[in-house]
């Protein structure tokens, strides 16, 4: 059981601004099922002012009320003014998350982030970074924020707060020198222990996903079909088809050549693809 | 509802008041040492060879083929280590991706263990989460020690077909162990007969108190203990004996004989009340294991779209109390292995609840329950952004 907060408790159950602002000037989309958390952040913004703030939350109490307390931080506030708030903020309008919870207050920064600039027809800079965590998709400039914000020691603290290295693990080295990079800031290294390298299905889950997104649905939703990522299993990835691709003939060919195919150039050469019995 | 609800049987249990009453001259006025050469100890001693006959009951084995120990995990660890030691020409395992982490985690570390290098098959289970028989027989090989299956569930509940399995292990001269920790007291077993080499439960799963469990082993098989020491338990499992918990667990196998029709009858009808009531109001909703080869006790059911947690702490509300297979639940970033190994999609595996029962879950409360879930569920997915809509 975690210990939260009465407050955070108190937003979990009577959650503020709940829903989505239609033509909103700002949509922050961030987080997915497949990674246990989402958060769809929408802004109405008059004259560079947020006067109106919703938002639908996949996930825990935490993120719930993190999204919650979010709205409800911003709502008000100047944009120039927005953009200063850190996931820190969030959490101590809380009175503070559990530790392991603390991705949950950076789910709701970064969806803030990624409506302003949405507001502002940008690229968020984070974006450019390059994705350290693949499990994830948590990228260097993520992570370095994180720990200059929050002052992270360890790549376990890194993990709490970015979710970076919680599916794998495989990208703890370069953790360990983005913590190390720090140092000239004036930051203490704790060397984290060393875990087995292991590769966990998340991992490949997300990249498949993206590729899956990318250059396999498009395709079949033309013909009023789509594919279900139902499971990854070493390199087995089972998938199931949808739609008019259930009672298609060519359904096998489409797996084989197709979507195998894009799986092996571009998330891993072993993969094998099945179809769902 | 003031009462607490507790639908969470599979997690722990409580102790029965029989059990209790039965327990406490053990934890004052007979404090002897069983071991000891005296009558004050020596009637200790007896207490523990009735508990001892109250748990073979149970199993329909001999007493002497039952060593207490202190958990489940102790007993799967002292079998699978047990069995390496007395195949030590062999280097296979097989076992299945959905056992309990007391056997999940053990297999994935063997060499640490034993310093030796083990090959080790997790066979696959379905969508809904059985293993296939033929499969099974296919990873029996020459080169296998021990195969290892759990009798049942304890996140679906499903029932495996173990005394088939220890039968075609034997046939090949193969161990076989079973993690019985769920099916102990809620479905009828008789080891006698079957070809089961050990069998693992634990006293919390069915009303007797935490830290006291069972390793059975079947009389000729070979052994090798876990702990060495005095010559308890026939020198089968050193350290002093857990009287008061071992008399404990005696009382609440006797409990769970004579209950069992109940277990099979009335616990099981009111969880398919619940199991049909929530699935029929519920929309998106769908049960996760195989319906017709369950526990009596058992419902696990995802709620598409939504988190565990959050669902959970919602019931807290109104003191129900379940668990789910979310990854928030856990602490851990990723959902049950369970359902992962049985392909649940993530749509649903994040929003799966466990409803456990017991003998001593009402009719009211499952109504209670049925009243309660239908507006969490609905709330929570109004604030999904992934809620397609009903």
């Amino acid at each position: 059981m975690w210990l939260y907060t009465d407050t955070v408790t108190e937003h979990f159950q009577n959650p503020r601004n709940v829903g989505e602002i239609e033509n909103a000037d700002g949509i922050g989309d961030v987080g997915s099922l497949a990674c246990g958390d989402a958060l769809k952040l929408t802004l109405k913004i008059e004259e560079d002012r947020i006067v109106d703030a919703k938002f639908k939350t996949f996930g825990c109490a935490s993120a719930i009320a993190s999204s919650s307390a979010l709205t409800e931080m911003i709502i008000g506030m100047e944009v120039a003014e927005a953009e200063k708030v850190t996931n820190e903020d969030i959490a101590d309008f809380l009175g503070g998350l559990p530790k392991e919870k603390m991705h949950c207050s950076v789910m709701g920064r970064e969806a803030l982030e990624a409506a302003i600039a949405d507001y502002r027809g940008m690229t968020l800079p984070s974006a450019e970074g390059e994705v350290v965590c693949e499990c994830f998709g948590v990228t260097d400039i993520e992570i370095k924020r994180a720990i200059k914000e929050s002052n992270l020691r360890s790549v376990e603290e890194i993990t709490n707060f970015t979710k970076a290295g919680g599916g794998c693990g495989k990208c703890e080295d370069k953790l360990v020198e983005l913590l190390r990079q720090s140092v000239s800031e004036g930051l203490k290294i704790v060397s984290p222990e060393v875990k087995p390298k292991r590769m966990t299905a998340l991992q490949k889950i997300k990249r498949i996903e993206e590729v899956l997104d990318r250059e396999v649905r498009p395709g079949l939703k033309m013909d009023g079909g789509d594919i279900e990522l139902i499971d990854v299993d070493g390199d087995l990835v089972i998938v199931s088809m949808r739609g008019q691709c259930t009672s298609c003939a060519k359904s096998e060919t489409t797996i084989k050549e197709l979507v195998e195919k894009k799986l092996r150039e571009q998330v891993l050469e072993t993969l094998i693809v099945e179809e769902e019995k | 509802m003031d009462k607490v609800v507790y639908l969470d049987n599979n997690a722990t249990t409580m102790v029965a008041p029989e059990v209790l009453e039965a327990m406490t001259p053990y934890l004052s006025t007979l404090y002897g040492n069983p071991s000891s050469m005296h009558t004050f100890g020596g009637q200790v001693g007896k207490a523990i060879d009735t508990a001892r006959e109250q748990v073979a009951s149970l199993l329909g084995c001999e007493p002497s083929e039952i060593v207490f120990t202190s958990c489940g995990t102790e007993s799967d660890s002292t079998a699978i280590l047990s069995s390496l030691r007395a195949r030590p020409e062999k280097r296979h395992v097989v076992t299945s991706r959905v056992e309990h982490p007391a056997i999940k985690t053990l297999c994935e570390n063997l060499g640490a263990m034993t310093a030796a290098s083990y090959r080790v098959t997790m066979l696959k289970v379905s969508e809904t989460g059985l293993i296939d028989f033929a499969q099974y027989l296919e990873a029996l090989s020459e080169d296998t020690a021990v195969a290892s299956i759990m009798w049942a569930n304890n996140e679906t509940g499903n029932i495996y077909p173990v005394p088939e399995m220890a039968r075609a292990a034997r046939e090949r001269g193969i161990l076989f162990h079973t993690d019985a920790v769920q099916a102990v007291g809620k479905i009828p077993i008789s080891l006698k007969d079957l070809d089961i080499d050990f069998l693992s439960m634990s006293g919390h799963k069915l009303h007797a108190p935490k830290g006291v469990g069972i390793l059975y082993v079947k009389r000729g098989t070979p052994f090798a203990p876990f702990l060495t020491g005095g010559h308890q338990e026939h020198g089968r499992r050193a350290g002093t004996e857990n009287v008061a918990s071992i008399v404990g667990l005696g009382k609440a196998c006797e409990l769970a004989e004579q209950k069992m029709d109940e277990e099979n009858t009335r616990v099981k009808a009111l969880r398919d009340k619940l199991e049909t009531g929530l699935l029929s109001s519920i929309p998106r909703s769908m049960l996760n294991g195989a319906k017709d080869q369950r526990l009596p006790n058992t419902a696990n059911i995802s709620f598409e779209y939504v988190e565990g947690e959050a669902i959970l702490l919602h019931m807290n509300r109104f003191n129900i109390c379940a668990s789910s297979g979310s990854a928030c639940t856990s602490g851990s970033l990723e959902p049950s292995h369970v359902l992962r190994a049985m392909g649940v999609p993530f749509t649903a595996a994040h929003g799966s609840i466990r409803f456990s029962l017991s003998v001593y879950n009402t009719e009211e409360e499952i109504d209670f329950v049925l009243e309660k879930m239908p507006p969490i569920i609905a709330e929570l997915r109004e604030m999904s952004p992934f809620w397609p809509g009903a």
